[in-house]
């Protein structure tokens, strides 16, 4: 097991240095001088000169990536083209958005996603494991922005209507909100990303219950005459869960940064309109840094997808 | 057989017939059987594939789901209408009052629980137990199935021991409980012949001191006559003999036993000595069994009569026949052997200047492990996988060499190295005196047509897109440079060379049976007419009915074409019927060198004195006790080192077994070339000979 998780790790560092050399490489080949884009046409060649000194743009490529790597790693992501802020605080503050996103998603998409998984797959061809078909396969079918239109004339405008408490259709968060304040404007971002991802887990708990019922052990755990619930409980879910857990983890990363178009629709300050923003605003340093975070997200989700595998599989473990 | 004390009935089926729904028609699985177990008795149910015997087992623990379903007929468990029980009901029977051990206990048991969970678990649950006493009971019984450290097994994860360990610790799980009626479906069918033996035995012990029954099925006679009371024999959903053990052997009385009983070879046959017969042609696909006796199309002395459905007769004291003409039978008034003999190639006699077929001299196969960063940081030497070392064989024209080994013993890897598969680390490997390049890249047309091999999953080794006669065509033009048309004409001729109709050539083969695969595999390669012909494990994969037929079938094709064989199997008693001259191997070695007949004849390898005494012989009158290999077979990264049985051989001699290499020595009278240090004669002079049905004779 050490050797799988230093190997897994040797990995992760890999795609990380790869990633960061090549959005490093990127933004060099980009066309345009980084001093003319901060200092605007006008600035004068001295200006110019004394920029690239500072930002060092004098040095070789290789020390140049090698500052701009220390610098990341030490926290200093300079400073934004287009607001003239440090980028790190920004960063920083964006992701705690999606984090409590990701979390308020997957708090209810994995236990209502596993529970009709497993309904599903203990009644294949079953009406209600048709219904639970039906019903998944078609809420993944739809484009995100659609189910978030839908739950915002739901459950905002109608409960609205309705002279209800209703949820906010606008969740611009304030920066300095606490978890508890921002709760309400998350639920119907979060059930937006939730439902997609509920369908997802459902349709693979199902096939992963489905599968491991086959199973010789399965009949041997029925002859030793256990109830079917420990048989279903103790044997079967054990194993049927592997791949769903791995791919919860996985997802993680998607929820994090992924979910460019559920923020749009409802205006949520996470990471991902902060990337369509610097994009917009050819905001480089800040790009940058949102890619990199990005990618991070990623590489860490699988990592502890892999971990949390290798976990529960002893066919690795004791490897 | 003894009758044990408390004669009450555990297991009563009568008029039991089971259906599967396929495409929304229901077939017959089990067609009216009858059959009652006894406390203490153990039943043998013997069957080849479809046959319904695993239908039958399913039926009488009432698990067959949704598809099977129980058309008629009553299922007694003692007192208990099994049939009546609704699904709690049933639980409460499963695991206290029957048990199952079934046949791969690798996918048996949960695979993410350690082995003594899931042990203690149904002590705990059946038998009311607090953890620590279930925990207790749980070594207690990894003991008595004599596993030698409990306490290890107990935590390991199934993975982590051998299948021969998984097994004993599924014995355990079923005999725990002391259930009423213990099911053992081909306990150790996937299990090598050496553990098998001690398998067997475990079994036997364990159900001696129980007043368990047992139902045993299993499709080996040989295991039958050693350990069975009574024998109940199915063919094509049909009960069709029921009858004592000793009885059925010594006179069947339906001609399918009959047939099952002369087409395998007895341990200590050989071509010379007994000819074995085939029964002919096939088992019916299921829903295509003939109307009237379901054996009729294959029967050798089917009448008129045989068009109506024969009863289950009363054929004497407690013995059954579904055959109408039993008494005739049993008045020796018609024989129900089979008429087809299997053909016995007549080996050339070599004269010297021939030169030989294959010579494989010195030859090793090691296969480098990668080492991990720790190790190449730590400076250790890289690790090998010794998988072959030191061989020497030698195949004469027109000659059949037999290899035996056990799984592991690298005798496949023999036969990839040999058809440029596998390069080797050291010796040679000459054909027709000419050196065989390693590659098979690097070999050309002539050696590919001169050597040709099948393997023993002919349904891996077919491409199932390409119709049976474009496979046989490539190589008769790729090889021999036939024309299309050439090739077209032969197509027919080799499909007729292996019974096959022309119509054959058609087909996909998906469409085919497995018997009738490994004739298209066989006709590929002869094909190409090859001096030598590589058979690996070539019928292990096939039921036992049509296993003879393809030896058959081999055996003429030999004696058509003079070419050579190298027959590799785990089976010593195919081996030492077919072979002129057979290897034994093991962990890479060669531990024996020996003429067919000598095989049976003391002086023997301790090896092989193991191996030979592990074979349940199918003759119950020959019971006689193993002799035992402790633990398993070492692998093959980490081999012993002097003589590398040394770790398990009952005539170990001390240190120099562990510490030098053996020698070949040659035993005077018989010639056959043993790698040990005991002396052939010492040898000779303590081991027992093997009885065989030759052996009364003499
Ligand atoms: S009933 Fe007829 S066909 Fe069937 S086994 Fe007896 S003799 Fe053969
Ligand atoms: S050399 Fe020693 S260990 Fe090897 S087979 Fe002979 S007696 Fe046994």
């Amino acid at each position: 097991m050490t050797r799988f998780i230093l190997r897994r790790l040797g990995f992760l560092t890999l795609t990380v240095l790869l990633t960061s050399l090549l959005v490093f490489l990127v933004t060099q080949w980009l066309p345009g001088d980084v001093c003319r884009i901060i200092l605007g046409r006008e600035a004068g060649q001295g200006a110019i000169e004394t920029c690239r000194l500072e930002l060092g743009l004098d040095q070789p490529l290789p020390i140049q990536y090698l500052n701009w790597l220390g610098d990341f790693l030490t926290g200093d992501w300079g400073i934004s083209f287009s607001t003239n802020l440090p980028i790190y605080p920004i960063v920083m503050d964006r992701m705690g958005n999606s984090l409590m996103l990701a979390l308020v998603a997957l708090l209810i998409s994995v236990p209502l996603g596993v529970a009709l998984g497993i309904i599903a797959g203990l009644n294949e061809n079953k009406p209600i494991d048709s219904t639970i078909n039906v019903g998944s396969l078609s809420v993944v079918g739809l484009p995100e922005f659609v189910t978030g239109l839908v739950l915002i004339q739901v459950f905002s405008f109608g409960l609205r209507d309705l002279g209800l408490p209703y949820f906010p259709a606008n969740s611009s968060i304030p920066p300095d909100a606490n978890f508890l304040e921002a709760l309400p404007m998350l639920i119907l971002p979060a059930l937006t990303a939730m439902l997609v991802l509920l369908a997802y887990i459902a349709r693979l708990t199902r096939s992963g219950v489905i599968e491991e019922l086959k199973q010789p052990y399965v009949r041997t755990a029925d002859l030793k005459g256990l109830p079917r619930r420990t048989v279903i409980v103790k044997h079967v879910l054990r194993n049927a869960l592997l791949p769903t857990i791995t791919i919860i983890a996985i997802s993680t990363g998607w929820l994090i940064s992924g979910l460019v178009v559920i923020e749009n629709v409802f205006n949520y300050p996470g990471l991902g309109r902060l990337m369509i923003f610097a994009i917009d605003r050819r905001d480089l340093p800040l790009l940058q840094a949102v890619t990199m975070v990005t990618v991070l997200g990623f590489a860490l989700a699988n990592l502890g997808a892999d971990l949390l595998y290798g976990l529960l599989n002893p066919r690795i473990r004791l490897e | 057989m003894v009758t044990k004390s408390a004669d009450r009935c555990v297991l009563d089926i009568k008029g039991l017939t089971v259906a599967y729904q396929q495409e929304g028609e229901w077939l017959e699985a089990v067609r009216e059987v009858s059959l009652s177990i006894h406390s203490g008795e153990t039943y043998g149910l013997v069957g080849e594939s479809g046959s319904g015997k695993t239908t039958l087992i399913l039926a009488v623990m009432n698990y067959l789901g949704d598809r099977g379903s129980i058309r008629s007929g009553e299922i007694q468990l003692g007192d208990i209408d099994l049939l009546s029980l609704n699904d709690t009901q049933l639980r409460q029977v499963w695991g206290s009052k029957i048990a199952l051990v079934p046949q791969n206990p690798q996918s048996a048991l949960n695979p993410s629980l350690q082995v003594g969970d899931q042990l203690i678990e149904i002590l705990r649950y059946q038998l009311n137990l607090s953890k620590k006493e279930a925990e207790n009971q749980a070594i207690e019984w990894l003991e008595r199935v004599h596993l030698a450290d409990p306490i290890r097994v107990a935590e390991s994860y199934p993975h982590q021991i051998s299948g021969g360990m998984q097994q004993r610790a599924m014995i355990a799980m079923a005999l725990c409980t002391a259930p009423d009626l213990l099911i053992l479906d081909e306990p150790t069918t996937n299990l090598d012949v050496t553990t098998q033996a001690v398998i067997l035995d475990l079994i036997r012990e364990l159900i001696q001191d129980q007043d368990t029954g047992v139902l045993y099925v299993t499709h080996n006679l040989g295991v039958i006559a050693q350990i069975c009371d009574r024998v109940a024999v199915m063919y094509d959903s049909d009960l069709v003999e029921d009858a004592a053990t000793h009885d059925l052997f010594s006179q069947p009385l339906h001609p399918y036993t009959q047939g099952l009983i002369d087409s395998i070879p007895h341990l200590g046959d050989t071509k010379d000595s007994i000819q074995l017969r085939a029964i002919s042609g096939q088992i019916p696909p299921i829903g295509e069994a003939p109307s009237g006796c379901v054996f009729r199309t294959r029967c050798p002395i089917a009448i008129e009569i045989c068009n109506s459905r024969p009863p289950l007769y009363l054929a004497g004291d407690a013995r059954y026949s579904r055959c109408h003409l039993w008494e005739e039978i049993d008045r020796h008034e018609i024989s129900t052997h089979q008429p087809t003999l299997v053909g016995t190639p007549v080996p050339i006699p070599t004269q010297e200047e021939q030169p030989l077929t294959l010579e494989v001299n010195d030859l090793s196969i090691h296969f480098s492990i990668r080492r991990s960063v720790a190790e190449v940081i730590r400076r250790q030497p890289a690790r090998a996988v010794r998988a072959v070392n030191q061989v020497d064989l030698d195949i004469s024209p027109g000659s059949t060499v037999g290899l035996v080994g056990e799984s592991g013993s690298g005798k496949t890897t023999i036969a990839r190295g040999i058809m440029g598969l596998e390069a080797k680390s050291n010796g040679s490997i000459e054909l027709l005196q000419i050196p065989l390049p390693d590659k098979l890249s690097q070999r050309d047309l002539e050696t590919l047509r001169l050597l040709q091999i099948v393997f023993q999953n002919p349904q891996e080794a077919l491409n199932p897109y390409l119709p049976i006669g474009e496979t046989l065509r490539r190589p008769l033009i790729r090889l021999l440079g036939l024309s299309k048309t050439e090739a077209d004409a032969r197509v027919g001729e080799l499909l007729a060379a292996v019974r096959l109709p022309p119509s054959y050539a058609g087909r996909l083969p998906g469409q085919l049976s497995g018997g009738e695969i490994q004739r298209v595999a066989l006709a590929r390669a002869i094909a190409s007419n090859p001096e030598l012909l590589v058979l690996d494990e070539p019928i292990s994969s096939l039921d036992v009915s049509v296993q003879a037929a393809i030896l058959n079938l081999v055996g003429e094709l030999q004696s058509d074409h003079q070419n050579s064989l190298l027959f590799i199997s785990h089976d010593l008693a195919i081996v030492g019927y077919l072979a002129d001259q057979i290897a034994v191997i093991y962990l890479g070695s060669l531990m024996e060198v020996t003429g067919p007949g000598d095989l049976f004849h003391p002086p023997h390898h301790p090896y092989t004195e193991a191996l030979l005494s592990s074979i349940p012989q199918v003759d119950p009158a020959s019971r006689e006790p193993p002799i035992y290999l402790e633990g398993d077979i070492p692998t093959p990264a980490e081999l012993p080192s002097g003589c590398p049985f040394h770790t398990r051989c009952p005539r170990f001699l001390g240190e120099i077994c562990t510490t030098t290499t053996p020698p070949w020595q040659v035993d005077q009278s018989t010639g056959k070339r043993i790698f040990c240090h005991i002396p052939p004669n010492d040898l000779a002079a303590v081991q027992k000979r093997i009885i065989t049905r030759g052996s009364s004779d003499a």
